[in-house]
């Protein structure tokens, strides 16, 4: 009887930890380093996707009130996952979607977008992966917002979700 | 490519085999022989070999930079030294996860070979629990982290291996380890295997003694290495930082070193067995939640490696299914009145570790709360808050003076029961000398605060225990002489380092100088060098101590290529008394530098203690034959 007793308490007990925990691991505590809000963009140079023309930033974000930026690559698997997403996305009339295509091969990428679709308003390269430098970008995927006065206002670090989805929709509406 | 399909494929082949054995190990269970059939352990031996060709398969893939495999193009580069790229396999989640698995096979299989002078039913129990675990990390393995998926197309270069990982002692560090969780699943297996099977006895304690010193040792030997890379890599001039992957392995260890000396009562006195076993099933539970607190990424700290909540999930739901099926068998088949009742005496030897036990249990308890309070506090009432040193400090060191006291004691008194007259003058003689000693030190440096005192007191009462017993003693238990004496010698350099230890930081610009104690030091010239897989900043600094004599330290910042990162080289000159630590960050530009110069006292004697305290673990390995 007894034994019963303490059985039932530890299993309750355990019960409670697991439960915390379950909860715990759903807090995200991803650190997202804090982007500045409303910081600048910086004047960048580079070179069309398709054309191979050279592009500055100023060409780019221009005629639009709100701009998203999304790095991504072929080689990059969450960024399979994402494209649908991004397909979606660019359904809304209120945004410019622009590719930046992070160091990859033209090739490989260009079948990339054949085979998903191509959800880019424009693609612009960055082969040596300098622009995301000075981007401050942590990695392939991650996305920007940028308003029409070249101010980025919010960050989506990795693939975006319906989530986010929905949130850079109510941003722009 | 090849090395990759062969490596997946053998992992499944495993995971096969893994499955295979229980239905056989049911059957053989239920015969009436007494010897467990060949075919048990040729197919124990093919689990093994083939998670083994799976590993070759993986380090193969890392050395060829193949990064058409996912693992390697996260954590692998060309330009990376073949070393790197080879301790890069176990360096990622993956890849360490595939360490586990081949040490949990590796170690059943030997435990099967070498458990033969032991009943039939309890091994083969053994084996199934432990099958049990290996199962479920080989689905954990392969469904949410194959260290195996396939990219295409083939990407040309990968990711990198984060540079502070780099280092050798933190490529030997994590196997190490692993040998010490992974031990202690072993010691969980059997402890329950013989709850079941009615083999709670000093012959099984005898045997599983063997398995519970390998894991401390390695467990040990592991959180040292850990430490070291901490002082020397990460450059904070420290080697314990009461971060909470820190404290993950030092609570297995706690408890472990608790099962330690428990499972001495038991195979002397045949008494607290319900406590081993409890003990036995706690070390393994706690790895295991160490396993679920780094890899789920609910932790924030320097360790933080994967952050999949799906990871997260399977290992939570895993571990609370072995906490409840470890606590059904316990309760269903453990019956404390088979065993008959034996009285401990209070000034026996089992009553100190008994104690001690307890305070161990009370250290634990401190480091579990420290740790998993602000995970709860934050689903709770969604507060963030972050434990630190002070914590720790204010609740253990004070309690750290009878846990020491116990430990000089115990050992000096009986089992069963010590008359007190007995307890010699060399005891009382002990004391009076460490009185004298710590006196004369505490009126060199300074009074320190009571606390400290005392307890530099009885640190010193242990040590002169210790050799007393070396020099004196009639029956000499060498590996609890070296260990005891080891961990005094620990607790000493940890309290002189603290209390002696002193720093400075400055940011500086080529040609300055600065005093520090009786020292300066100049800033002499800055050079850069480029290496394979990054580029070096080294400045020149030069010491000048109170005797003009020089000395040239040269701290370095790297600034790797691929992932691009900075990291900072600390430049340490070691001598037995004091350690000479110089650091140097960047300030924004190149122009101005923050140094960091740090006299650490004593501090290579404690790691010099801690190997003693690992050498006091292996002569008891080999004690154990003398006894036969």
């Amino acid at each position: 009887m007894k034994n019963k007793i303490i059985l039932s308490v530890l299993v309750l007990f355990f019960t409670f930890c697991f439960i915390v925990l379950y909860k715990g691991l759903n807090n995200s505590n991803i650190y997202v380093p804090e982007t500045k809000i409303e910081k600048t963009l910086i004047k960048f140079n580079s070179t069309d996707f398709y054309s191979g023309n050279k592009i500055s930033s100023d060409q780019i974000f221009v005629g639009s009130e709100y701009y998203v930026l999304n790095i991504w690559a072929s080689w990059c698997v969450p960024c399979r996952q994402e494209h649908p997403k991004l397909i979606k996305l660019s359904k809304n009339k209120s945004i410019k979607l622009i590719g930046l295509n992070y160091r990859d091969n033209p090739k490989n990428a260009k079948k990339f977008l054949n085979e998903f679709g191509d959800p880019y308003f424009m693609i612009i390269k960055d082969s040596k992966g300098m622009i995301s430098v000075d981007l401050a970008a942590i990695g392939v995927p991650e996305t920007f917002i940028i308003n029409k006065d070249k101010k980025i206002i919010k960050r989506f670090l990795g693939s975006l979700n319906e989530k986010s989805l929905n949130e850079i929709n109510l941003i722009t509406k | 490519m090849l090395a990759h399909q062969i490596g997946h494929y053998s992992l499944i082949l495993g995971f096969f085999f893994s499955i295979l054995i229980i239905p056989i190990s049911i059957k053989n269970f239920n015969k009436k022989n007494k010897i467990i059939d060949n075919k048990i352990f040729s197919i124990s031996f093919f689990q093994f070999f083939f998670v083994l060709v799976s590993f070759f398969g993986l380090i193969l893939s890392f050395v060829n930079s193949d990064f058409g495999n996912e693992t390697v193009f996260n954590n692998s580069h060309t330009t990376k030294p073949l070393f790197y790229k080879i301790s890069g396999t176990w360096g990622n989640h993956e890849g360490s996860l595939l360490l586990w698995l081949l040490v949990l096979t590796l170690f059943i299989f030997i435990f099967l070979i070498k458990s033969n002078n032991q009943p039939k039913k309890y091994r083969i129990l053994t084996l199934l629990f432990q099958q049990v675990i290996i199962i479920g990390f080989f689905l954990f393995l392969l469904k949410t982290s194959n260290p195996f998926n396939y990219l295409f197309p083939t990407p040309k270069e990968g990711l990198g291996l984060n540079p502070i990982l780099q280092d050798p002692a933190l490529a030997i560090h994590p196997p190490i380890l692993y040998l010490g969780y992974v031990g202690s699943s072993i010691i969980f297996s059997s402890s329950l295997a013989a709850v079941v099977a009615k083999h709670i006895s000093t012959v099984w304690a005898k045997h599983i003694k063997f398995w519970i010193l390998v894991s401390w040792i390695f467990l040990t030997f592991g959180i040292m290495l850990g430490s070291i890379w901490a002082y020397y890599e990460l450059g904070w001039g420290g080697f314990w930082f009461w971060d909470p992957v820190e404290n993950v392995s030092l609570m297995p260890w706690f408890c472990l070193t608790a099962l330690l000396h428990c499972i001495l009562v038991l195979e002397k006195r045949s008494t607290l067995s319900s406590w081993t076993i409890i003990l036995s099933i706690a070390t393994f539970m706690l790895s295991m939640s160490g396993t679920f607190l780094v890899r789920s990424g609910i932790l924030n700290s320097v360790h933080t490696f994967a952050n999949d909540p799906e990871r997260g999930i399977f290992i939570l739901i895993f571990l609370f299914i072995l906490i409840l099926f470890s606590l059904i068998i316990f309760f269903l088949f453990h019956k404390e009145k088979d065993q008959k009742i034996v009285k401990i005496n209070w000034s026996s030897k089992e009553a100190s570790i008994l104690f001690n036990n307890w305070f161990l249990m009370y250290f634990l308890s401190v480091v579990l709360i420290g740790t998993v309070y602000p995970i709860f506090l934050d689903v709770l009432s969604s507060e963030k808050i972050s434990v630190g040193p002070p914590f720790y400090y204010k609740l253990i060191i004070p309690f750290l003076i009878p846990f020491l006291f116990f430990m000089s004691i115990g050992p000096n008194l009986n089992w069963i029961k010590s008359e007190i007259k007995k307890i010699k003058t060399q005891i009382v003689l002990s004391f009076v000398i460490s009185l004298l000693i710590s006196f004369v030190i505490l009126n060199q440096i300074g009074f320190v605060g009571l606390i400290n005192s005392v307890l530099i007191l009885v640190t010193f009462y242990l040590f002169f225990i210790t050799i007393k017993d070396f020099f004196l003693k009639k029956f000499k238990n060498y590996s609890q002489i070296f260990s005891h004496f080891g961990f005094s010698l620990l607790i000493l350099s940890i309290l002189f380092n603290s209390i002696l230890s002193s720093e400075k930081t400055i940011n500086l610009k080529v040609g300055e100088e600065f005093s520090f104690r009786e020292e300066t030091i100049f800033f002499e010239s800055i050079e850069s060098i480029k290496n394979e897989n990054y580029k070096s900043i080294i400045g020149n600094f030069k010491i000048k101590d109170k005797q003009n004599n020089f000395l040239q330290l040269k701290p370095e910042l790297r600034i790797y290529n691929q992932p691009v990162m900075i990291t900072s080289e600390a430049d340490i000159k070691t001598t037995l008394y004091y350690d000479k630590f110089l650091v140097m960050n960047l300030v924004k530009d190149y122009e101005y530098f923050n140094v960091r110069y740090q006299v650490k006292a004593f501090m290579i004697w404690i790691w010099i203690s801690i190997v003693i305290l690992v050498i006091g673990g292996f002569l008891s390995l080999f004690q154990r034959s003398y006894e036969k």
